[in-house]
């Protein structure tokens, strides 16, 4: 893929604030018109490489070019393409909604009119509060107007940073079918999220931890690249059912999730239910005689958590 | 320019929905006026006071009467000689003492020099001051009359005051108020307007904007200079509708070297607005670092000439000073551009310097 055609092309970014390597070495590429995401618990950098992104923050070292600009150097090519909504709704709640959407269509040297087609499934949902203060809005709104702000100027790179933090499910996901909707046209999004779960509304994800991007693939591709065999398990006593699974000799990983317990087996190709046999009788050998349990395939979250072992292990 | 439309139209909304702060800023000036010109006057009223006079006559006769008619002065009564002075003044008793010399008439008439002496309680510096003039007024008026059309000799006594005979202290203070009221609103609102876009995270947005800082600037503090001006009106029609306080001078004037004063504020808000993160510290360093020099190094309650010479020294550097000298100028003495252009000269400087170097500053980046 040459330059060019890419939204996003990032090579070895480093930047150190404070004493932590926020970002400590990150290399990617999003094309044109990808929907890229970013997921990872706070702390992992998400933050500071979107402010990179955002010409807001340089480099120490490495390159990042932006809509085929270079973020340190030619900031002012890159900005009036962009679309940012910070991880802090950037909102004056003293001003009405109606009002924030106007103010910053004229930043933009635009008015709301000309950048109607674009966010106007967004702006139905809010029109009938156009007329409230925006500090009076639900989480929901809120989030929902800076989307409208970020985008009423048509930018051709969407930088959404953590947008679901703070709001609850369902508006979680009616944001991400939101999103849905800005398809089709020749628009980047790259968005983080904390959210393993919002993996899967991505074209493709980076699992971020620690400054490091653990893999980059689609999320089937990461789910297909868990190597090992991965058992749900479920026992009355789960507690002591997770340290019971954690002892056994050929265990990498037994972590709570949900009702049951993720399982990792460390012999690749091993058949799940030979490996389920050998755990009911270990569990029973150790107190826990009703250990239930299936194959899975693995989630987003399972190859985050496996990756994160490995890597704690490697470190 | 629709960008620059919006960041005004913008800002103004903030002013207008924050009603309690508009409402302060909108207060403070009448408030202050009143204040200062009611309660915090140094004019004084019935001083104590006593006359030492050793060989009356019709002269001291007359003074005697014109100290005992004033309203500035008490009568303690007169005495025969100075014994009882020290105690009287240890109690309290008096503020002020007469002494004055024999042949007081007769060296009149012959416009021969009278040496009078004054003698006023100087624990309050201040007070002191005023009591001193006051008298030394009267005494004036006194010998003027006395000595008839053409008096060669005169009274041996303290230092002239001219324009302001009366010493009306709210003709002195209404300058001060106009530079700390502008200060105030100018450059403390302009500080915080900005650090406050910064602690709601709306500065992130509008660094990412293609607007440049000084565009976002220049749109953020316009309606402070309106703002600023209609408190500089507001003080002035407060202390000429209640105090009559005279506007000698062209109001023009006056109004040209109060935006140059506004400017060279907002300079200095913009210039405190890139160092403070936070509203609270915008405000502690506008109080620390604006106000206290503008009220302490300018003039308005130290005089300028009797300061140290380090302190007069950095007065130059403090607008407020030169804005000083030319409100007074316009106001009491009737001074117009060909007395104040020095002044208008380097306060005009001043402002494009400031206001350059807080806009230069101004970060393209996050921290």
């Amino acid at each position: 893929m040459s330059s060019s055609d890419a939204a996003i092309v990032v090579h070895d970014l480093h930047l150190t604030r404070g004493s932590t390597r926020a970002v400590d070495g990150v290399s990617f590429t999003v094309p044109r018109g990808e929907r890229f995401g970013v997921i990872g618990p706070d702390g992992a950098g998400k933050t500071t490489l979107f402010r990179m992104l955002t010409t807001l923050l340089v480099p120490d070292r490495g390159t990042a070019h932006v809509l085929g600009h270079d973020v340190a150097g030619a900031p002012w090519m890159i900005r009036p393409q962009l679309g940012y909504m910070p991880g802090r709704f950037a909102l004056y709640p003293d001003l009405s909604v109606a009002e924030n959407l106007a103010f910053y269509a004229d930043v933009f040297d635009t008015t709301v009119a000309a950048g109607m087609a674009r966010i106007a499934p967004i702006w139905s949902q809010l029109a009938p509060f156009a007329a409230r203060r925006a500090g009076a809005l639900s989480g929901g709104m809120k989030q929902k107007l800076a989307l409208c702000c970020a985008l009423v100027h048509r930018p051709t790179l969407l930088v959404l940073d953590e947008p679901t933090t703070g709001v609850d499910a369902v508006s979680r996901r009616e944001f991400w079918d939101l999103l849905d909707t800005l398809r089709g046209d020749d628009l980047t999004i790259i968005v983080s999220t904390p959210y393993m779960d919002e993996a899967s509304r991505c074209d493709r994800v980076a699992l971020m931890q620690a400054g490091r991007f653990l893999a980059v693939d689609t999320p089937a591709g990461i789910s297909a690249g868990f190597p090992l065999p991965l058992l749900a398990l479920r026992a009355a006593d789960r507690i002591g059912m997770l340290s019971v699974l954690r002892d056994f000799p050929h265990a990498v990983g037994a972590w709570p999730f949900g009702e049951t317990v993720h399982y990792t087996d460390a012999r690749v190709g091993a058949a799940p239910a030979l490996v389920l046999a050998e755990l009911r009788e270990w569990a029973g050998a150790h107190g826990i005689a009703d250990l239930e349990g299936e194959a899975i395939t693995a989630g987003i979250e399972d190859v985050f958590i496996h990756r994160l072992a490995e890597h704690e292990r490697a470190a | 320019m629709s960008a620059f439309r919006g960041l005004v139209r913008k800002e103004t909304l903030h002013l207008l929905r924050d009603r309690q702060t508009l409402a302060i800023l909108f207060l403070l000036p009448v408030v202050s006026v009143l204040l200062f010109g009611f309660a915090v006057r140094t004019d004084v009223r019935a001083i104590p006071i006593v006359v030492v006079d050793v060989a009356p006559d019709a002269a001291t006769r007359a003074l005697i009467a014109r100290f005992a008619q004033s309203e500035q002065f008490q009568l303690h009564g007169t005495l025969r000689s100075e014994a009882t002075l020290d105690a009287l003044f240890q109690a309290g008793t008096v503020r002020q003492a007469i002494v004055l010399p024999t042949e007081t008439d007769r060296r009149l008439v012959r416009g021969e020099r009278v040496v009078v002496g004054l003698i006023t309680d100087a624990s309050d510096p201040n007070t002191g001051r005023v009591m001193e003039g006051y008298a030394g007024a009267l005494l004036r008026r006194w010998h003027a009359e006395r000595a008839g059309v053409a008096p060669s000799g005169g009274v041996s006594l303290l230092t002239r005051m001219r324009f302001n005979p009366t010493l009306e202290s709210v003709n002195l203070f209404v300058p001060g108020l106009i530079a700390l009221i502008l200060t105030i609103v100018a450059a403390m609102m302009t500080a915080i307007s900005i650090t406050r876009e910064k602690e709601r995270g709306t500065m992130e947005l509008l660094l990412v904007s293609p607007l440049r800082p000084s565009a976002v600037v220049l749109g953020k503090v316009a309606p402070y200079v309106v703002l600023g001006m209609a408190n500089m009106l507001t003080v002035l029609l407060a202390a000429r509708g209640v105090f009559g306080v005279p506007m000698r001078g062209h109001p023009l004037v006056l109004l040209g070297a109060s935006l140059l004063y506004v400017i060279a504020s907002l300079g200095l808000g913009i210039l405190i607005s890139t160092k403070a993160e936070t509203e609270r510290t915008a405000i502690m360093a506008a109080l620390a670092g604006l106000l206290l020099p503008t009220l302490m190094l300018s003039g308005f309650i130290f005089p300028l000439e009797a300061m140290p010479r380090p302190l007069w020294a950095i007065s130059h550097l403090i607008p407020a000073r030169w804005f000083l000298t030319i409100v007074r100028g316009v106001m009491v003495k009737g001074a117009g551009l060909a007395d104040l252009w020095r002044e208008l000269a380097i306060l005009a400087a001043m402002s494009v310097a400031l206001l350059g170097i807080g806009i230069r500053r101004l970060a393209i980046r996050l921290p």
